[in-house]
C-alpha cells in the first residue's frame, strides 16, 4: 500500500464532521503553526517539502509563497482555486466532499503563514452542493475558535469565505478567477503584474489549488523534510489522481509520486486493468490539455525506461514523446477508442470555454472544432490534417492565457501520434458509424 | 533610461515605455501594427495580438530570450533588451496567423461598409494578410442594433478590441455597454438594447478600428474618399472643440475627432460637436487635414507629409538583405 497523507482517513465514517475530524488529529497543523512555529517558519517548511502546485502547472509552492509582496498597510489574500473544470479531473471535488475540514485547516495554516486576514475559496458553480458542505465546515470551524478573531489567543484574525462561480472553465485561470471574485467578467488579466504583486483588489495574493492547500496540513504536521522523503526526486509527496475511462476501477487515488504508470493502470490497488480485457490504446495523463500518448510511450519512455507517475518522468522526452502530470486527470482509452472523436470532444470544450479576449484563441478554437467535426463525419480532406497542425501552431504561445495552449496541445499530440487515424477517417468514412451511435445515445441530431 | 534595440535600431527611452511606444519613437516600417492598443486609453492593448514581437534578449541583466512572442503594446522595455519585429520570419508568420484569425469571421462587406477606406483592419490585411482565406465554414453573424439615436452597432464586423468599452469606462460618465457572452459568440452590447447616451459616447465611433460602430448621422451618405477632411474648431464648453470636418462640397457630412498618424484620437470631442453641429457656419476652419496614415484616404488627393510605405511582406520575403537596418543607420 502506498503512503496516504490526504486520504488517510478516507474510510472513517463521519470524517466530514468536525468532531470526527478533530478526533483523528484534525487542526493539529494550525496549533503547531501558531504555537510552535512562526509564519516565516511555516513558509520554510513548505519550501523544504518541495511541494509543487497541484492545479496543473506544478510550480513550487514555497517559492510562490516567498514571492508574495508585503508592503506595509496593504492587506494580503489567500485564494483557493476550487474551480476544477479540466475535463478528466475530479479530485478536488472528492477531497472537498469527503474531507472539507482538511481544506479549511489548510486554508487557516496557509493564511497564517502568508499573513492573510481574509481568505476565499472560489468554487465552480456546478459544485454548488459542495459549497454547502464547505460552508457547514467553516461554520463549525468558527464555532470552535479556529476562525474569527484572536485565533488560539495569538491575536491572529482570519475570515474565510466561499464564493461560488457561475460555471466557466476560464475562471480557473488564476487571474480570471480574481476578476470573477471581484464581481467582474471572468477574463484573464494580462500579466505582468502577477497576483503575488497585484492580485485580488490590486493587493498581493496567492492563488493555490485545493489539493495544494490540503497538502500544507501533513507538511506542517510532519515537517517539510519528512514530506520531501516521500515521492521521487523533485516530485515529492503524494498526488491525487482522477482515474477515468476504460479501466475496471475508475475513481480518485492517492499515489506516492513515482509509482510506475504500468502499475497504476494494471494493479488491483489502483485502476485494476483495462475493462473487458481489452488492450490499452492511449492515455491522457494529466487532464484534457496535456498531450495524449499512445500505449507504448505512456508505459515506457523513448529510452525504454518505465514511465513513472511523476512530474519529471511524465514529461521525459518533451512533447515529442512525453506529456505532463498536469492536474492528475488520468484518462485511459482502450483499443476501440476513436482518437479523432475524442479530440473533437476536447476541442469542442475549449471552443466553448474560450473567453474570447484574444483573437487566436477566440477564432482558432472554433475553427479547429469545425474542421474536426467535418473529418469525423466523413467530409474531411487530407489537407485538413495539415491545416489543423498549422492552426494549432498559430494559437500556441500567442495568447493571453494558457487556455490557448491547452486547446492547441491536444490537437498537436493527436496528429503527432495518431496521424494515420485521421487519414483513415478521410479515406474511409465508413468508420464514422460509432459517431452515429453517439448521437443516438445522446439524443442529438446530427449536424 | 533604458536602451532598447528593435530590428537593429537602438533608442533610449524613459522608464516604463513599452516596446510598441519605443518602436513608434523610432518610426518607419519596424513599428508593429496595433489593432487594440490605444495610447490614451488605460489598460488597452494585449487583446488582438497583431503587435506581437520576439524578445531575443530580455535585458542586460538577464539576457535570456523570452520563451514566447510578446504583445509589444503591453511589454515594458528593459535596459539592453533586443527585439525583433519584421526581421524575424517567425514573427511575420505569426502575425499573418493573427490577421487570418481576425478576418476569419469578418464579413468582408467592405463594399457597403462606411469604414472602408479608413479601416485599420483593411490596412492590416493589405499589409500583412494572405490574399485568400482558408476558412470554409459559414461566418458568424449578429443582428445590427442601434445603440441610441446616433450610433449603429454592426457586431458582425467587430474584432473585440475592447477600445469602445474602455472609452465608455474612462471617457464617458456612465458605461452602459460592454462585452457579453464568451468566446467566438462574445459581443459588444448594451444589454436589452439600452441606449448609449451621454456627452462623450460618440468617441466610441472614432476608436473603433473597423466598421462595427458607425455614426448614424453619416451612414451611407458618402464613401470616405469622396469627402474632404478639414480641421476646424469652435468654442465648446464641454470639449476642446477641435475636430475634423468631413466636407461634401460646402456641407458638413460628418464630424470626427482629430487623429494622429497611428489613427488615434488626439482630443476627445463631445456629442454636441459631433452630432449636432452639421452647419459649416458652426465652425472656424483651420485648413485641410493632414492624413499621415497609410490608407485609402491618403492614397489620393490629400497632402502627405511622408509617403505611405509599401506593403512590408513582399519586401521582406524577396529581399532579406534590405533588412539590415542597423547598417543603414
Ligand atoms: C484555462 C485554465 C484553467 C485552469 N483551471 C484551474 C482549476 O480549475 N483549478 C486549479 O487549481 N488551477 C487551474 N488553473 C491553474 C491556475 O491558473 C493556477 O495556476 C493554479 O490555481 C495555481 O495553484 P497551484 O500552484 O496550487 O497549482 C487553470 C489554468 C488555466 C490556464
Ligand atoms: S487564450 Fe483564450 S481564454 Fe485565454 S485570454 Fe485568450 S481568448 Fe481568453
Ligand atoms: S465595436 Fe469596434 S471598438 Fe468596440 S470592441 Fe468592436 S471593434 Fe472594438
Ligand atoms: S495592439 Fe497589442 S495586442 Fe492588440
Amino acid at each position: 500500500m502506498g503512503k496516504k497523507l490526504l486520504l488517510q482517513h478516507d474510510h472513517v465514517p463521519g470524517i466530514h464532521s468536525y468532531e470526527v475530524y478533530r478526533k483523528h488529529g484534525g487542526y493539529a497543523s494550525v496549533e503547531k503553526a501558531m504555537k510552535q512555529l512562526s509564519a516565516e517558519a511555516v513558509v520554510e517548511e513548505i519550501k523544504k517539502s518541495g511541494l509543487r502546485g497541484r492545479g496543473g502547472a506544478g510550480f513550487p509552492t514555497g517559492m510562490k509563497w516567498s514571492f508574495l509582496a508585503k508592503p506595509p498597510g496593504v492587506p494580503r489574500y489567500l485564494v483557493c482555486n476550487a474551480d476544477e473544470s479540466e475535463p478528466g479531473t475530479f479530485k478536488d471535488r472528492y477531497l472537498m466532499e469527503r474531507h472539507p475540514h482538511l481544506l479549511i485547516e489548510g486554508m487557516i495554516t496557509s493564511s497564517f503563514a502568508l499573513g492573510a486576514n481574509t481568505s476565499y475559496i472560489y468554487i465552480r458553480g456546478e459544485y454548488f452542493y459542495v459549497s454547502r458542505i464547505l460552508e457547514k465546515a467553516i461554520e463549525e470551524a468558527y464555532a470552535n475558535g479556529w476562525l474569527g478573531k484572536n485565533i488560539l489567543g495569538t491575536g491572529y484574525d482570519l475570515d474565510l469565505y466561499v464564493q461560488v462561480g457561475a460555471g466557466a472553465y476560464i475562471c480557473g485561470e488564476e487571474t480570471a478567477l480574481l476578476e470573477s471574485l471581484e464581481g467582474k467578467r471572468g477574463n484573464p488579466r494580462i500579466k505582468p503584474p502577477f497576483p503575488a504583486i497585484a492580485g485580488l483588489y490590486g493587493c498581493p495574493t496567492v492563488v493555490n489549488n485545493v489539493e495544494t492547500i490540503a497538502a500544507v496540513v501533513p507538511i506542517v504536521t510532519m515537517g517539510g523534510d519528512e514530506y520531501a522523503k516521500i515521492g521521487i526526486g523533485k516530485s515529492t509527496g503524494t498526488k491525487l489522481i482522477s482515474a477515468s475511462g476504460h479501466i475496471n476501477k475508475p475513481g480518485v487515488y492517492e499515489i506516492e509520486l513515482g509509482v510506475p504508470v504500468e502499475e497504476f493502470i494494471y494493479s488491483e490497488e489502483y485502476c485494476g486493468g483495462i475493462k473487458n480485457g481489452k488492450q490499452l490504446k492511449a492515455v491522457v495523463a494529466g487532464g484534457s490539455s496535456v498531450p495524449i500518448l499512445p500505449a507504448h510511450l505512456i508505459l515506457k519512455t523513448v529510452n525504454g525506461e518505465p514511465r513513472l507517475m511523476s512530474y519529471e518522468s511524465l514529461s521525459d522526452g518533451g512533447f515529442a514523446t512525453g506529456t505532463m502530470l498536469g492536474s492528475g486527470g488520468f484518462i485511459v482509452m482502450d483499443e476501440d477508442t476513436s482518437i479523432v472523436k475524442n479530440l473533437w470532444n476536447f476541442t469542442r470544450f475549449y471552443h466553448h470555454e474560450s473567453c474570447g479576449q484574444c483573437s487566436p484563441c477566440r477564432e482558432g478554437t472554433g475553427w479547429m472544432e469545425k474542421i474536426l467535426h467535418r473529418i469525423l463525419h466523413g467530409h474531411g480532406k487530407i489537407s485538413d490534417i495539415d491545416l489543423l497542425w498549422d492552426i494549432q501552431g498559430k494559437i500556441e504561445g500567442k495568447t493571453i492565457c494558457p487556455l490557448g495552449d491547452a486547446a492547441a496541445w491536444p490537437v498537436a499530440a493527436a496528429i503527432r501520434h495518431f496521424r494515420s487515424e485521421f487519414e483513415e477517417y478521410v479515406k474511409n468514412p465508413g468508420s464514422i458509424q460509432d459517431v452515429k451511435h453517439y448521437y443516438r445515445l445522446n439524443n442529438l441530431t446530427e449536424a | 533610461m533604458p536602451k532598447v534595440t528593435i530590428d537593429g535600431q537602438m533608442i533610449e527611452v524613459p522608464d516604463g515605455t513599452t516596446i510598441l511606444q519605443a518602436a513608434r519613437m523610432i518610426g518607419g516600417p519596424i513599428v508593429p501594427p496595433a489593432m487594440c492598443y490605444y495610447s490614451s486609453l488605460k489598460t488597452s492593448g494585449g487583446y488582438c495580438r497583431t503587435c506581437i514581437v520576439k524578445v531575443s534578449k530580455g535585458s542586460e541583466k538577464d539576457p535570456r530570450p523570452m520563451p514566447k512572442p510578446v504583445a509589444s503594446c503591453r511589454t515594458t522595455v528593459m535596459d539592453g533588451m533586443e527585439v525583433q519585429n519584421i526581421t524575424s520570419p517567425e514573427v511575420v508568420e505569426a502575425r499573418k496567423g493573427v490577421v487570418e484569425f481576425l478576418l476569419l469571421n469578418h464579413p468582408l462587406d467592405c463594399p457597403i461598409c462606411d469604414q472602408a477606406g479608413e479601416c485599420h483592419l483593411q490596412d492590416l490585411a493589405y499589409e500583412h494578410g494572405l490574399s485568400k482565406t482558408r476558412y470554409e465554414f459559414e461566418r458568424r453573424t449578429f443582428e445590427k442594433i442601434d445603440i441610441g439615436e446616433k450610433i449603429k452597432l454592426h457586431m458582425t464586423r467587430c474584432i473585440l478590441c475592447y477600445r469602445c468599452v474602455k472609452v465608455a469606462d474612462q471617457v464617458t460618465n456612465k458605461r452602459v455597454h460592454g462585452v457579453m457572452n464568451r468566446g467566438d459568440v462574445a459581443e459588444i452590447s448594451t444589454y436589452i438594447q439600452h441606449a448609449v447616451d451621454n456627452d462623450f459616447s460618440g468617441n466610441m465611433i472614432d476608436v473603433c478600428p473597423v466598421g462595427a460602430l458607425t455614426d448614424r448621422t453619416f451612414r451611407f451618405q458618402s464613401r470616405i474618399w469622396n469627402v474632404n477632411p478639414m480641421d476646424a474648431h469652435r468654442d465648446c464648453k464641454t470639449c476642446s472643440g477641435k475636430v475634423t470636418l468631413w466636407m461634401k462640397g460646402n456641407d458638413v457630412a460628418r464630424v470626427s475627432a482629430r487623429k494622429d498618424k497611428y489613427g488615434e484620437v488626439i482630443d476627445w470631442i463631445c456629442n454636441d460637436c459631433r452630432f449636432e453641429k452639421k452647419d459649416a457656419h458652426d465652425w472656424q476652419m483651420d485648413g485641410p487635414t493632414n492624413i499621415e496614415r497609410h490608407s485609402v484616404i491618403s492614397q489620393n488627393h490629400y497632402s502627405l507629409k511622408e509617403p505611405a510605405h509599401k506593403p512590408l511582406l513582399n519586401t521582406l520575403y524577396t529581399a532579406p538583405a534590405d533588412r539590415q537596418l542597423n547598417s543603414n543607420n
